[in-house]
């Protein structure tokens, strides 16, 4: 597709054949084998997700029939639900978990950010052979945590079909936080696409999906603005790299319906509350491919936990998450009802859902924001950043050991370079305060792969930016506190493991739009090697972004410790967000011997290749 | 106006080639974004393995490998770029690709002709091996097999390269030898211009060069036939797409003394009416 590009800010209308907003009752039909009620704890409602406790539980992965859009289609579901049931489970306990196959196809269940001997984490192929037709496989394992988590299938699309479901840990010792309602808020989408049809379709053509493009018109309009010349030259990058500055989500509402708690906007999924009362909601994104955007107007959310893990509490007004991240948050209501809205990062739908004293309430629902175009920061890192300012200040760059700046006069001018806040990736390599251990910081020299130079690989960044505290595309100075990476600090006594890591590794997060295809340093996962670790030892992870896509990376078997690029530890995680051009680093201790999987959350973008093995030994 | 639209038709090919070649000047700077080779000092992206693979190694599954995602899964596409019907020459007209295969390595079936009645009058059918060279482009190597209605059928090799260049031009080039020492080159290259996200503007040229005369066939060596055409497509979806269009064809030298010889028009102008669509 051609690329001329459309004006930086345009409301995307919802538009009824693009926006599903789905059936008011649509989910799993009420068709339930006898087989099956005999493995289902309770009724299954409308927006009543079930839910299971104890120390055994049963689930039952079968075939089922949904209609989301007015049209039926099969679904993948355990226990006949979409979400799963809801497992609340104590920290502490040993829980046996048994999984039932009922599909013609093998299965796996995967328990999300939970620590457990590898043979437990669900991954075929890597900590087990998978669950064949007709099997019960069983799970056994002592929960050593407590928070938010999920579960889901980690067997080719069956995630998307409808295998997902919340995993709530009660902590032995009481809540820190004290709550008089709690729910499950469980952000997902859903095709009714065969989903390799969806991800065949990307392979033939990437921007199948993206009704956004830049289109002639808008260049006219452009030119009617800004002249020819500055037209052409805000779209000149674009054109010569062939990137487009849209791609945001690989797919849109143009084939997804975004869900909540398994219900289409229409259906409006609703918690009560009483007046007065303290809600603690648990935001876990188990969407397959969507980022979401979530507030509710006239409510501060106080963040408490992410991914499961205790933060020091921060307010806010609005959160991005990728799939596989969770945060929990309070809210204090006083008026009589409040629309949670959750727009995908795309722009081109939402989800949404209400609290209220009483069902049957709603509040308004907010336009959808407008679509961004990616800026020269998210292009460019740091580089990208400075590019906003006058072209003689580029002169004084060339101190700055980042090469020449040959071919780059053109960008000067292009448009949308706010974020100044991605030089202070610059300026601590300028600086150079030599420490004593050079590992006592993250490196911040970047070290392509020399895979990256192939066919695999459509961009790399020289200049990447290192900041945590930029929302996003879409985010940039909305008006509202949006949370970043920045905000989010784990409680004193959490990140214990004070030791100076024993070795840096970097990976380079990559891929090629054009052909679809997604890799850590330009090899897919059938032309990788495994990550080996020893087990106990102390490791920093730099995982540098050379697309310009966000991917929420998620390592299994061991915690994610982010730190800045100052090496100071800020938060422990099980899935990162890494944004275009951005380069974070984490810290991680291997407790659990075995082999684990380490990919991006995006299941398409796992499924092309973004995937690698790790080995504790 | 037919030296305008020749005109236009080299100004479409030399651009797209000039653009690739602007770009492969801004790669000498040092802030190379895409492709290039490594420097020597590439981090190796084995480096963490300590000799481990997917198979070998501490607690690796035994047996073959299980896993395997969609980067080895082998994908079949088929696009029929141009399906549509002239009614002022009563022909029909098809050009179709398919491709089966990896990410960077497949076969691709390219068959392009035109049919009256129901009769095939040619066609060119292309079998190639597609490999992926650098990040928008492919190398393409196989056969190709010309009919002809009334002529001599020809057999070539095929050696050509595919792919996106800067400023999104499609681009196909490729060189040809067959029996008897005959040689050919053929370009084409496509842009497609957004007008809204569901209506698009397709120009489009292709140019044929032969190193011999084959006058059994019509066709002159040097430049034999340029001709330029221009689709405007509803897409009803991304992969169904009406179209209506013009296309302009002229002829050179030894085939244009031959045309001319058989009392056909040298250049000609149709209106046609088709279907773009792709699964």
């Amino acid at each position: 597709m051609s690329q001329w590009l459309p004006q930086q800010k345009r409301s995307l209308q919802p538009n009824r054949r693009r926006f599903v907003q789905g059936l008011a009752a649509g989910g799993v039909l009420a068709a339930t084998p006898t087989w099956l009620q005999a493995a289902m704890s309770s009724k299954v409602a409308q927006g009543q997700t079930p839910v299971l406790s104890g120390r055994e539980i049963n689930l039952v992965i079968a075939e089922s029939p949904v209609n989301f859009t007015g049209v039926t289609r099969m679904a993948t579901t355990i226990n006949g639900s979409i979400p799963a049931p809801t497992l609340r489970l104590r920290e502490g306990d040993e829980v046996t978990i048994r999984v039932t196959n009922h599909l013609a196809v093998a299965t796996s269940i995967h328990w999300h950010g939970i620590l457990l001997p590898y043979q437990m984490d669900g991954v075929p192929g890597i900590s087990f052979k998978g669950i064949a037709p007709g099997e019960t496989f069983t799970y056994r394992f002592t929960l050593q945590q407590s928070g938010t988590y999920w579960y889901h299938s980690h067997s080719g699309f069956q995630e998307m079909t409808g295998m997902y479901g919340a995993l709530i840990i009660e902590p032995r010792a009481g809540e820190r936080h004290r709550s008089d309602q709690d729910y499950v808020v469980q952000l997902s989408d859903w095709t009714d696409e065969d989903p390799m049809r969806a991800f065949s379709k990307l392979k033939m053509q990437s921007d199948v999906y993206n009704f956004n493009q830049p289109t002639f018109f808008d260049f006219s309009e452009d030119v009617s603005k800004v002249g020819l010349q500055g037209a052409l030259e805000k779209r000149q990058m674009w054109n010569q790299m062939r990137m487009n500055p849209t791609d945001l989500n690989d797919l849109s509402a143009a084939t997804l319906t975004f869900l909540m708690n398994g219900t289409a906007p229409n259906g409006n999924w609703t918690g009560l509350f009483q007046r007065g009362q303290r809600i603690r909601l648990r935001f876990i994104n188990a969407a397959s491919n969507s980022f979401y955007d979530v507030r509710i107007p006239g409510l501060k959310l106080t963040v408490i936990q992410a991914d499961g893990q205790d933060v020091e509490p921060v307010s806010v007004d609005e959160f991005r998450f990728g799939p596989g991240e969770t945060y929990d948050v309070l809210v204090e209501p006083a008026d009589d009802a409040y629309t949670i809205f959750a727009q995908s990062m795309d722009r081109t739908g939402y989800t949404r859902g209400t609290l209220a004293l009483q069902q049957g309430l709603s509040a308004p629902v907010p336009a959808l924001d407008p679509a961004e175009w990616l800026t020269m920061s998210d292009m460019m890192g740091a580089m990208g950043s400075m590019a906003g300012m006058n072209h003689d200040s580029m002169k004084g760059m060339e101190g700055m050991n980042h090469g020449s700046m040959k071919g780059m006069q053109g960008m000067g001018s292009m448009d949308g370079m706010k974020g100044m806040a991605g030089m202070k990736g610059m300026d601590h390599s300028a600086m150079n305060h030599q420490p004593k251990n050079p590992l006592a910081k993250p490196s911040s020299t970047v070290n392509h792969a020399s895979s990256e130079y192939g066919a695999s690989v459509d961009m790399r960044v020289d200049t990447p930016r290192t900041n945590l505290d930029d929302p996003g595309i879409g985010l940039r100075n909305n008006g509202r506190r949006v949370l970043t990476l920045a905000d989010l600090k784990s409680i004193n006594g959490l990140l214990d493991d004070r030791r100076t890591p024993t070795k840096e590794l970097e990976l380079h997060l990559t891929g090629n739009m054009e052909r679809y295809s997604w890799s850590f340093d330009g090899l897919e996962f059938g032309k990788s090697t495994p990550v080996s670790l020893k087990h106990g030892e102390r490791v920093r992870v730099i995982l540098q972004n050379d697309t310009m896509m966000t991917h929420p990376m998620h390592l299994h078997g061991m915690w994610s410790e982010l730190e800045t690029d100052q090496g100071e530890l800020r938060v422990r995680r099980h899935t990162i967000p890494v944004q275009p051009s951005q380069r974070i680093s984490f810290l991680t201790t291997p407790n659990d011997l075995g082999r684990w999987a380490w990919h991006c959350h995006l299941l398409f973008h796992m499924d092309a290749g973004m995937f690698r093995e790790v080995v504790v030994s | 106006m037919s030296n305008m639209k020749h005109i236009v038709g080299f100004a479409v090919i030399s651009a797209a080639f000039n653009a690739s070649t602007s770009w492969a000047q801004m790669d000498h700077g040092e802030m190379q974004m895409q492709g290039g080779s490594a420097p020597d000092n590439a981090r190796d992206p084995h480096a963490y393995s300590d000799g481990y693979t997917l198979t070998d190694g501490p607690y690796a599954q035994q047996g073959p490998r299980q896993l395997k995602l969609a980067d080895e899964h082998a994908f079949l596409s088929v696009l029929g770029d141009r399906l549509e019907y002239s009614e002022d020459s009563g022909d029909t007209t098809f050009d179709l690709l398919a491709r089966y295969g990896t990410t960077y390595d497949s076969l691709v079936v390219k068959a392009e002709g035109d049919t009256k009645g129901s009769q095939l009058e040619e066609s060119q059918t292309d079998l190639l091996w597609s490999h992926a060279i650098s990040v928008f482009f492919d190398t393409q190597l196989g056969v190709r097999l010309d009919q002809y209605k009334e002529g001599s059928d020809r057999q070539w090799l095929a050696a050509g390269i595919q792919g996106l260049a800067p400023y999104w031009f499609e681009l196909d080039a490729t060189a040809y030898l067959g029996d008897d020492g005959r040689t050919a080159l053929t370009f084409e290259a496509e842009y497609e211009l957004l007008l809204t996200q569901k209506l698009v503007l397709q120009p489009r040229a292709e140019l044929n060069l032969y190193g011999k005369d084959d006058p059994s066939n019509g066709l002159g060596s040097g430049l034999s036939d340029l001709s330029i055409g221009l689709r405007l497509r509803y897409e009803i979806s991304r992969q169904f797409a009406p179209y209506v269009g013009v296309e302009w064809s002229d002829a050179y030298g030894g085939t244009a003394d031959y045309r001319q010889a058989a009392g056909q028009d040298i250049n000609d102008t149709q209106l046609v009416a088709g279907l773009r669509f792709w699964f």
